[in-house]
């Protein structure tokens, strides 16, 4: 059914479709709005019995969903940004336990400076906890992705996150086409669990393997990664025979055939890089772009294929690894190695900073012409950045560098007027 | 392995030899005693949570408080029950892969989460409609009242059907005994040593008294119990399964690695800290206390002391002394609080 919906309230509903039988919250944002209406769902009595937790911190709402999942409960949590690293101990757990808790990530930049807009880098620096990481590129897709996740999950019993844009997504209203009951009852079957917590048949989970075995245990759930590398292809086509659309899988190709250049990226950055590129396209250049839809487990053999006969490819991307460069930009680097193609890092939208068109089209430009650096920041403001770097040198006592940095700054109203009365 | 290394043990732990009696106890062997006396251990077909050859040090207050404790919910709840266990002592001797001694289901996820997997598993248990299936969470006094105590409260709060039992050996035991909020005030610990005079030990503070901030909380059931009265142990436990919602036992189990004390010292030390007032016994529904067990021999706080290495320094110094008697004034106080010494017809068990 199409819907018009606030993309937390499609995730929610979505949610309340799979049937789950524990919800552990804790709020952040932007996350806020996807288990509020979860919780309503839940109050209105149309989840069944689901158990709807509110804990203390996130650290406890991922570690409830230890014990929920343990006892062979159907799980979900959601979380950003610095919830994200609250529960950092628990995220490497669940998924050493191997329990299939699905979760969202709102994504959201990591303080300090505190910043509750949107970029990567909460759930980039889960990426080696052995969790799947799935990527929206829209709302009716975060949708669908939610319902995957759960078969997916629970296949490979397996934790999965799904990662959607903070705000960008989770606050935007669109149309979605809403599936029914009996289609998400036909896809996603009662949750079977590997290992269950049962006094009829008791055993013990979690306890400690020494060096002994501990590299083979470590390589089972790497395992279980290339496994999925074949399970988010073959949930994503079964989900296509019952609800009829292309959603999810590994990567998504665009105007690729003849491109010399490609751009990669992920999230909602995707439609207004397509856009960029059906204005270049039409104007004869030759450029496409593939959205990577899981980056963990990272599909280096399907990326190599898809940009084989491309000269450069040009990672856009949300995280910065500092002191080094790009996330993405280093898994696609070590997916090409010994290609020869080119790989340029351009890391963006930091913070919640707008990806603009026209700052698109001169970046591809400036690719297209052979005259892009291997790293750089999109609309980066090396005027201020030198001032404060000088100034720096100047005084010793330079006091906090966010602070004078903004003293110095115009500070567009539609930053500072927001920040002024941001939930954080 | 976090385990304290021999060479600390032998170190600390005086030699000793084996003696096949206890003196100076009020312990009765369970044959004296008529059967509906005897404790759950000696019946033939006792519940058995954690059976044998598992890795604790020879006279373990923990080991033996958890197969107390465990047992008694195990037969109470006809076997259907498990449970979530901190990282610590209890947790690795028990344990490690293929090895273990839980005969009933059991989970270890981390130092600080216990409480809440315990929430986890009672809220899919409701959601399954399985609630006769009963949850335990347990840890050590450190993974309670210090890193699992924010979990713990939420626990609590929310009046989850979970019973929480803490191990309170007074250190953080597993990674070599370091200062925990459950530390006495002037204990030697790895982290709080004697190195002169003027440091006599752990700091004084306002301690951090975990049964009573659980009665802040108003849950249906708290209770502090002690190895040296295991029937005592038994019939809280029996009585907190009798309870739905969040409750609470603070079970105090000396160690013997830990303290430097004789591994034969640990029923008499669980019984001295009682007799001097340091731990009150007593039980408490809904944030009131409904029991104490009054104090039949009255002990100065010297007594209890002197056996235990992690002290030894205080009784070679002023600063020590002082110390002493701070640690004797909270028994004193406690002994009023909880009017430990008045008269009673009770003969308790
Ligand atoms: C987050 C985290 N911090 C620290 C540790 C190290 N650690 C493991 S067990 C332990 C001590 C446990 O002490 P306690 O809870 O009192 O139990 P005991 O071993 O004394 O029975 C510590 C500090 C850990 N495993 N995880
Ligand atoms: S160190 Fe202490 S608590 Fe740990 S096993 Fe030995 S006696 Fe028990
Ligand atoms: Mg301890």
């Amino acid at each position: 059914m199409l819907k018009q919906l606030e993309g937390s309230h499609a995730v929610a509903e979505a949610i309340a479709l799979c049937r789950p039988e524990v919800i552990c919250v804790y709020p952040i944002s932007p996350q806020t709005h996807i288990v509020e209406h979860c919780g309503e769902l839940v109050r209105k009595g149309e989840m069944g019995n689901c158990e709807y937790m509110n804990v203390e911190s996130e650290f406890a709402a991922l570690s409830a969903c230890i014990g929920s999942s343990a006892c062979g409960a159907r799980t979900y949590t959601a979380t950003a940004s610095q919830g994200l690293l609250y529960m950092a101990e628990a995220v490497y757990n669940a998924s050493g336990l191997g329990l299939p808790i699905v979760m969202t990530v709102a994504n959201r930049a990591i303080g300090a400076p505190i910043n509750i807009w949107n970029d990567h880098t909460d759930s980039m620096s889960m990426r080696d906890a052995g969790w799947i990481q799935l990527f929206a590129e829209t709302n009716q897709e975060a949708l669908d992705l939610h319902i995957q996740a759960f078969k997916i999950a629970e296949r490979l019993s397996q934790p999965v996150m799904v990662c959607m844009d903070g705000f960008i997504l989770t606050h935007a209203y669109e149309r979605v086409d809403m599936p029914t009951q009996e289609q998400v009852d036909q896809f996603l079957p009662p949750f079977q669990a590997q290992q269950v917590l049962d006094p009829v048949n008791p055993y013990s989970i979690g306890a400690m393997v020494g060096p002994e075995a501990f590299t083979e245990v470590r390589y089972l759930a790497h395992e279980k990664q290339l496994q999925a590398l074949d399970v988010i292809p073959e949930i994503a086509s079964e989900f296509k025979e019952i609800f009829g659309r292309d959603s999810g899988g590994l990567i998504r190709e665009y105007e690729t055939e003849g491109a010399d250049t490609i751009i990669v990226t992920l999230g909602s950055v995707a439609g207004t890089v397509k856009d960029t590129v059906d204005e270049m396209r039409a104007a004869g250049k030759k450029i496409g772009v593939v959205t990577v839809g899981s980056f963990r487990p990272f599909p280096s053999a399907q990326l190599r294929e898809a940009v084989k006969n491309a000269k450069q490819v040009v990672v856009l991307e949300k995280s910065f690894a500092l002191g080094f460069g790009g996330v993405v930009a280093n898994n696609i680097m070590m997916s090409l190695q010994g290609t020869g193609i080119h790989v340029h890092t351009v890391v963006a939208g930091l913070g919640g900073r707008p990806i603009t068109m026209p700052s698109l089209h001169k970046l591809f430009e400036k690719a297209l012409a052979d005259e892009l650096e291997d790293m750089q920041f999109l609309d980066l403001q090396w005027d201020i950045v030198n001032a404060e770097l000088a100034r720096q040198r100047a005084q010793i006592n330079s006091g906090p560098v966010a602070e004078s940095i903004l003293k110095n700054i115009q500070v567009d109203t539609a930053y500072g007027g927001a920040a002024s009365h941001a939930a954080t | 392995m976090n385990k304290p290394s021999q060479r600390t043990a032998a170190d600390m732990a005086p030699e000793q030899k084996v003696k096949f009696y206890q003196k100076g106890t009020f312990t009765v062997g369970n044959r004296l005693v008529d059967a509906d006396s005897r404790n759950v251990q000696s019946s033939m077909d006792r519940s058995n949570a954690i059976t044998s050859g598992h890795r604790a040090c020879q006279g373990c207050g923990e080991a033996l408080g958890a197969r107390y404790a465990l047992d008694t919910a195990m037969r109470v709840t006809g076997g259907k029950m498990m449970a979530a266990n901190a990282t610590g002592c209890l947790e690795v001797f028990t344990t490690p892969y293929p090895e273990t001694s839980w005969q009933m289901p059991w989970m270890h996820s981390l130092f600080g989460n216990a409480p809440a997997v315990a929430s986890g598993m009672q809220a899919a248990m409701k959601a399954k409609g399985k609630t006769d299936t009963r949850i335990i969470a347990q840890g050590g006094d450190g993974g309670t009242v210090d890193i699992g105590f924010g979990c713990l409260s939420g626990m609590f709060e929310r009046n989850d059907d979970v019973l929480y039992i803490c191990y309170d050996n007074e250190a953080y035991m597993n990674t070599g005994v370091q200062r925990s909020g459950a530390t006495p005030g002037g204990a030697r610990t790895a982290t709080t040593m004697p190195t002169d005079a003027d440091h006599p030990g752990n700091v004084f503070g306002t301690g951090k008294n975990l049964p009573r901030i659980a009665m802040a909380h108003n849950i249906p059931y708290v209770a502090t119990a002690s190895v040296a009265y295991l029937q005592d142990l038994e019939a809280k436990v029996e009585k907190a399964m009798s309870f739905k919602g969040a409750r609470y036992i603070h079970v105090y189990v000396p160690c013997p690695l830990g303290w430097g004390c004789a591994s034969n010292a640990t029923i008499s030390l669980a019984r001295l800290v009682v007799e001097t007032g340091m731990f009150p016994l007593f039980e408490a529904e809904h944030g009131a206390v409904t029991s104490t067990r009054p104090i039949r021999q009255r002990v100065p706080i010297e007594q209890y002391l002197k056996p235990q290495r992690r002290f030894a320094h205080l009784f070679k110094s002023p600063q020590g002394q002082e110390a002493i008697e701070k640690l004797q004034a909270m028994c004193d106080r406690n002994i009023k609080d909880y009017d430990l010494l008045r008269e009673t017809e009770e003969t308790p068990a």
